[in-house]
C-alpha cells in the first residue's frame, strides 16, 4: 500500500472509531509523501489536539503533539529554525478554527512556509460530539439538541482574506483529487491550506440522520459540488451544497523568502 | 573591567546574546517590551553589519550573514503562540526564550506547563508589574511570585531565579539558559518593572569567556532502538531535535519511552515523579542567596528590588540588622534557610506583595523565632525609612 512505510506499527491500531474518515486522509497524506519520495529526514509533522491531530504521532516522521489550537504557531516556529525541511499540520475543526483561530489567520497573513490540512469532521469527536465553529447550521450536537444555531466559518474566505498562498476543500469521498491538493499544497512557497471534510459516523452521523459512514459519504457525493459547476448553479440550488476545488493559487513572496531579501539588502546598501 | 551604565533590559538582551540565543518571540507588554525591541536589533546584528560593511564587505556576507540567518526574531499574534513557539523552536534546536509580564505571562502558563512535560528548555522572562489583572503596567510589584511555581495545572519542576542588580541581569540571564540547558526545563528569570527599567552602572566584559551549557545530544547507536524520553542523564531526558530525522516523537500526555501517549498509572507515576526530581533533588545547590551580616539578631529575607532598600539601611547604625537575599527562589530549600536563621531572634520577610515568599519562609522556619510580613502593594516600593520604622516598631 502506497504510504505504508511511513506508518509506525509499533503504534497501530489507532485511537479512531470504525467508520471515521481520519485514516483515509491520513493515508492520502502518507501516498501523496511517497510520490514526492519524501524521505524520514526531510519531514516535520505538528498536531494540536483532537482526534485528527493523533495522526502524526502513527508515523515514523520527527512529529509533535503539541497543546489544543497551538500546532500553528509551533509549526511556524520549527519551520524558522529547521528551514531546509517540509513542515506540515495535522489539525481538526475545532482545533484549528476555535481555539486555534487567531493563529491560522496570522499564519496565513504572515504567508510562512507550511502546509496545514483541516481534518473537518463537522464536530468536537474527541470529547464526544459537541459543535465546533464547522458544524452546519441546524445540525445536532451533544451540547446542541436543538440544532446548531450558528453559522459555520467558510475556510477558505476566511484564509483567502487573510493572505494564503494556496488553498483548496475537498472530501474523503474524493481521494485522488484529494491526493492531487496535497501534493500541489506539499510544494508550494509560503502558506498552504487543503480542508478535507471527512466523516464522523459515531457522533455527527449519528446525532443528524446520517448512522453510518456511507451515508454520510453519500452525503459528500451529493453536496461537494467543484467549483466549476457551483459557479453556474442558481442561488436557490446551492442551498445546503459546498463548493469544493482549489480556492487560491497564488505565488505572492513567502515569510521566509522576504526575509532572506531584506536581509540581503540589508548587505548590499 | 570596562564600565558602563545599561538598563536592566539591554542586560538581559546582551546576557541571552551572550547565552547563544537563537531563537525570540513575544508580544509587546509594558515593562518587558524593551527586551523583544533590543533583541530584535541584536539578532540580526544590524549594527553589526552596518558597522562592518564599508571594510568587511567579505567578512559580513560569509560569517556574519549565515549566523544571522540561523536566527529568528518573532514578534507573536498573542502571549500563546509567543510561548508555545519558543518550545517548538527549542525542540527543533534552538535556544530560545520570551520575554513578558503579567497578563502576558497569565496567558502563558498552560504553555510552560507543556515545556516541562515534553522537557523543553526554555527561558521566561517576567518583567512583574502591578496585578491582579491589566493592574499597573508602569509600577514595579513582586506579586507573581507564587504563579511562577504553581501556574500551570499539574505537578512540575520549576526553576526560578531573581537578579537584584542590572549587572546581576546579565550574568542571571546567562545562567537561566544554562540551567535550562541542563536540566531541559522552563527557567523563568524572575525580574520587575524597577530592575527593568532602570539604568545603572555595571562593570562587564561582554567578551569574557564565560561558561555556556547546551543539552545533550543522543548518541545513536546500530540495533539500538532510539528511545527520545528512555535515556536519561541525571533523570534529564536526552531528546533529538526535531529535524534530525530520528522519528522523534513529542507529546504533551502521559508518554512511553519512544515518546508515544500511554495514559497508564505504570508510566504516568515514574514519569511526573521524574519530572520533579530531576529539579528538587538539586535544591540544595540550586538554591543561591546573598548573606550580609549574617549573624545579626534581626535577618530580613528579601529578593529583587526590595532586597536594594535593604541594602541602602544595612550601614553602621544598623549593625544589628542583616540580610539573606534570595536569588533563587524556586525551588525553595527550607534546610538553607533553617540554617541561616538558626541563631537569628526574629526574621523578616520583606516583599511587594501581600505574604508569598513569607509563607515559604514561615514554613522553613517554623514557630522556633517570629516570622514578620513586611509587605507595600499598590505601585510604590519599600522606602528605606519605611523599612526602617518596620523593622524599629517590631525590633523594640
Amino acid at each position: 500500500m502506497k504510504g505504508e512505510k511511513y506508518l509506525n506499527p509499533s503504534r497501530i491500531p489507532s485511537i479512531w472509531c470504525p467508520g471515521c474518515g481520519n485514516g483515509i486522509i491520513l493515508h492520502a497524506v502518507l501516498a501523496t509523501l511517497e510520490d514526492l519520495n519524501i524521505k524520514q529526514e526531510d519531514l516535520i509533522l505538528v498536531s494540536g489536539i483532537g482526534c485528527s491531530s493523533r495522526s502524526p504521532t502513527y508515523t515514523i516522521f520527527d512529529n509533535i503533539h503539541t497543546l489544543h489550537g497551538r500546532a500553528i504557531p509551533i509549526a511556524t516556529a520549527i519551520k524558522l529554525v529547521q528551514p531546509g525541511k517540509k513542515v506540515i499540520v495535522m489539525t481538526g475543526d475545532g482545533d484549528s478554527m476555535a481555539i486555534g483561530g487567531n493563529h491560522i489567520i496570522h499564519a496565513a497573513r504572515r504567508n510562512i512556509d507550511i502546509s496545514v490540512i483541516i481534518f473537518n469532521n463537522s464536530i468536537y469527536g474527541m470529547t464526544g460530539g459537541q459543535f465546533s465553529p464547522m458544524t452546519p447550521s441546524g445540525k445536532k450536537a451533544t451540547t446542541a439538541h436543538l440544532g446548531n444555531i450558528e453559522e459555520p466559518f467558510d475556510t477558505m474566505k476566511l484564509l483567502k482574506g487573510a493572505g494564503a498562498n494556496y488553498l483548496a476543500r475537498i472530501g474523503t469521498y474524493y481521494y485522488s483529487q484529494m491526493m492531487k491538493y496535497m501534493k500541489t499544497a506539499f510544494t508550494h512557497n509560503g502558506f498552504s491550506a487543503v480542508e478535507v471534510i471527512a466523516q464522523c459516523p459515531v457522533y455527527y452521523g449519528r446525532m443528524n440522520q446520517y448512522p453510518t459512514p456511507y451515508d454520510l459519504l453519500m452525503w459528500q457525493k451529493d453536496n461537494l459540488v467543484f467549483k466549476t459547476q457551483f459557479e453556474k448553479m442558481a442561488e436557490h440550488e446551492i442551498i445546503g451544497k459546498m463548493e469544493i476545488g482549489e480556492f487560491v493559487n497564488e505565488n505572492r513572496p513567502s515569510f521566509l523568502e522576504k526575509r532572506q531579501a531584506q536581509l540581503e539588502r540589508m548587505i548590499q546598501k | 573591567m570596562p564600565n558602563d551604565i545599561w538598563q536592566g533590559a539591554e542586560a538581559c538582551a546582551k546576557g541571552a546574546m551572550k547565552a547563544g540565543l537563537t531563537y525570540f518571540a513575544g508580544y509587546p507588554i509594558t515593562p518587558s517590551t524593551e527586551i523583544a525591541e533590543m533583541l530584535s536589533i541584536y539578532l540580526t546584528e544590524k549594527g553589526k553589519i552596518y558597522k562592518q560593511m564599508e571594510q568587511e564587505k567579505d567578512h559580513v556576507r560569509n560569517v556574519i550573514m549565515p549566523k544571522v540567518l540561523q536566527r529568528v526574531f518573532m514578534q507573536m499574534e498573542d502571549e500563546i503562540a509567543s510561548i508555545v513557539s519558543i518550545v517548538g523552536a527549542s525542540m527543533a534546536g534552538a535556544k530560545a526564550m520570551t520575554a513578558t509580564s503579567g497578563p502576558g505571562f497569565s496567558l502563558m502558563q498552560e504553555g510552560i506547563g507543556y515545556a516541562c512535560m515534553v522537557e523543553a528548555p526554555i527561558v521566561i522572562c517576567n518583567v512583574m508589574r502591578g496585578g491582579p489583572s491589566t493592574g499597573d503596567p508602569t509600577k514595579g510589584s513582586q506579586g507573581d511570585v507564587m504563579q511562577t511555581k504553581w501556574g500551570t495545572h499539574g505537578d512540575h519542576g520549576m526553576i526560578v531565579i531573581c537578579p537584584d542588580s542590572v549587572e546581576e541581569m546579565y550574568y542571571m540571564t546567562i545562567k537561566a539558559f544554562n540551567l535550562a540547558e541542563r536540566f531541559r526545563n522552563p527557567v523563568i528569570l524572575l525580574t520587575d518593572e524597577t530592575i527593568t527599567h532602570m539604568r545603572e552602572k555595571v562593570e562587564i566584559d561582554p567578551n569574557a569567556e564565560i561558561e555556556i551549557i547546551d543539552r545533550l545530544q543522543p548518541t545513536i547507536l546500530p540495533n539500538i532502538p532510539y528511545l527520545p524520553y528512555g535515556t536519561f542523564k541525571d533523570e534529564v531526558a536526552i531528546i533529538g531535535s526535531l529535524g534530525s530525522g530520528l522519528g522523534t516523537s513529542i507529546t504533551g500526555m502521559i508518554h512511553r519511552e519512544d515518546g508515544f501517549q500511554s495514559p497508564n498509572f505504570k508510566i504516568g507515576s515514574p514519569l511526573i515523579r521524574r519530572l520533579v526530581n530531576k529539579i528538587e533533588k538539586h535544591s540544595s545547590d540550586l538554591f543561591e542567596v546573598e548573606v550580609i551580616n549574617g549573624e545579626a539578631e534581626n535577618l530580613v529575607i528579601t529578593y529583587g528590588i526590595t532586597s536594594r532598600t535593604v541594602k541602602s539601611i544595612l550601614d553602621s547604625n544598623y549593625k544589628n540588622v542583616g540580610l539573606i537575599r534570595l536569588k533563587t527562589l524556586f525551588p525553595f530549600h527550607d534546610e538553607t534557610i533553617q540554617k541561616l536563621t538558626k541563631n537569628a531572634k526574629h526574621v523578616f520577610v520583606a516583599e511587594l506583595n501581600l505574604g508569598q515568599i513569607y509563607l515559604e519562609a514561615q514554613r522553613a522556619i517554623g514557630h522556633r523565632i517570629p516570622v514578620t510580613l513586611i509587605s507595600k502593594v499598590g505601585g510604590q516600593l519599600i522606602t528605606p525609612d519605611e523599612m526602617i520604622k518596620h523593622l524599629e516598631g517590631s525590633i523594640s
